[in-house]
């Protein structure tokens, strides 16, 4: 029988939630990490044992871990599983963690300042790693989205990491300025049918697109209106909060922006809100079911300054029409009392028949729904802050 | 040997119980003491030390014979104590919060 691995970012570690494909009894292990901050944790969809943590924190840096043998084992890139804490000749010293602007005159120009928080130029600053995205099609490649917004990959299994320079250089990165999570690349999505087109997105830059591979960009955010912006319809500037798609239809893009839940129909080229009943459209998750491309889970978040569900009553909201439509799902959560949030990276679903939609929530409790989100139930109730949940469906 | 302590999560990445010894060739100073220290448990660079910038972190502090010594100059020679083995260099996160 099947199975799902329930990857989980959290505050102080990381932890793994598995069961069998009914998804009603469940191992924990964890915390892996204790302590350190886990934006986000990661499987390979080509090697299903190969994992990818972004292990941080203020005091000490980034740190990059992977697994590959489905979380048994850790280590960091270019250090053996299990190999002795001595450097053996010929190691990278220290190279995972290493993410270091590209500011060479052959691939790293033109340089470019980014707009503080009073409008004052204000230099790259690598802080941390916000997601990682693992490749399509190599278990070695995997993509790196960091603060100060850039993009990173590598090619060799995490060891080493270059910035694919081309997104920050293309020409509005002196623009870009921090929203009040930091200026992050958060968004990562990998075009299932063109290897050379991917989407980013930035908070509070907007949504970027390579059709090249990651050589050249461009800004992808017409028909986005954003009121607390000098120029609600400027090109740059919108606090994108999180794009999902669905691998039968890449070009279809839905977007859960600071304000507003949007669509596009065509690869981002312009969008359109689709909002519609939703009870407030603030919010920072999106995803789409694995089987229908048109249901698409949010969770209404009171508002940018309340960042707690409205009411009090935990509500995920459900539209099968791609949009505007919208019915809430509260069988299993909390309808009083409630006052989470739902991190924008922190909702995943499984690609077992009937889909599975997992979320957590800044007060530990991973819910999971077995049935596309009829029916809710803890797995886990008591983590730390969650920050991340992505998926595996095992086979 | 100079003798290094290390804050509990940088033990933990280096797979070590207790303090760190380490032998460090011409004058012993922070970048020298460091330096050995990164070669010999390479993921610890970037967590001490910027990587691009070789600045210490900020909530990174150096302490050594009761000294804080995080704001000296990074090639001046540490206190004979610590260059003979008497006393550690101390690796401390700065504590925030309580």
């Amino acid at each position: 029988m099947s199975g799902v691995r329930v990857l989980v970012g959290t505050r102080k570690g990381a932890f793994i939630l598995t069961s069998d494909g009914k998804r009603e009894r469940w191992d924990v292990s964890g915390p892996h990490f204790a302590g350190w901050e886990i934006y986000h944790f990661k499987g390979s969809a080509v090697d299903p044992n190969r994992l990818y943590v972004s292990q941080s924190s203020g005091w000490f840096g980034q740190i990059i871990q992977r697994s590959d043998d489905g979380g048994k084992t850790w280590h960091q890139p270019g250090t053996a599983p299990g190999e002795p804490t001595a450097t053996p000749d010929g190691m990278p010293k220290g190279e995972s963690n290493k993410f270091v602007y590209d500011t060479s005159p052959e691939t790293g120009k033109p340089l470019t300042t980014h707009q503080w928080y009073d409008g004052t130029p204000h230099p790259w600053e690598f802080k941390r790693v916000w997601h990682v995205e693992p490749s399509l099609s190599d278990p070695d490649m995997v993509y790196a989205g960091v603060e100060d917004a850039a993009l990173f990959r590598s090619t060799d299994g995490g060891k080493t990491w270059q910035e694919l320079a081309g997104l920050r250089g293309h020409g509005s990165g002196d623009k870009w300025a921090p929203g009040a999570g930091g200026m992050c690349l958060h968004t990562i999505l990998l075009d299932p049918s063109n290897r050379e087109r991917m989407f980013v997105a930035i908070s509070s830059a907007g949504a970027f697109r390579t059709d090249d591979g990651g050589k050249t960009w461009r800004p992808i955010n017409r028909g986005l209106h954003s009121l607390y912006i000098p120029n609600p319809t400027a090109e740059i500037g919108h606090c994108v909060h999180r794009i999902a798609l669905h691998r039968s239809r890449p070009g279809v893009l839905f977007m859960q922006k600071h304000w507003d839940v949007m669509r596009s129909d065509d690869a981002g080229d312009s969008w359109q809100e689709i909002s519609g009943n939703l009870p407030t459209d603030f919010g920072f998750v999106i995803d789409v079911h694995a089987h229908e491309p048109n249901t698409i889970y949010v969770v209404p978040i009171k508002s940018d300054s309340e960042h707690f569900p409205p009411d009090g009553k935990l509500r995920v909201y459900r539209s099968r029409t791609g949009g505007n439509d919208w019915e809430a799902l509260t069988k299993g959560l909390p309808q009083s009392d409630c006052y989470v949030n739902v991190l924008r990276d922190a909702m995943a679903v499984d690609s077992l028949d009937n889909c599975g939609v997992y979320f957590g929530t800044t007060g530990g409790q991973v819910y999971a729904s077995a049935d596309a989100g009829d029916s809710w139930a803890p797995i886990v109730r008591d983590l730390p802050a969650v920050v991340s949940v992505e998926v595996q469906t095992l086979p | 040997m100079i003798r290094v302590t290390l804050p509990a999560h940088l033990r933990k990445l280096a797979r070590v119980d207790g303090e760190v010894a380490l032998e460090v060739a011409g004058a012993v100073t922070q970048r020298s003491v460091l330096d050995a220290l990164e070669a010999r448990y390479p993921m610890l660079c970037g967590t001490i030390r910027d990587h691009d910038t070789q600045q210490r972190r900020a909530f990174v502090r150096y302490f050594a014979c009761g000294e804080d010594l995080s704001h000296e100059p990074p090639d001046e020679p540490l206190p004979a104590a610590v260059a003979t083995g008497v006393e550690p260099f101390m690796v401390v996160g700065a504590i925030a919060g309580g």
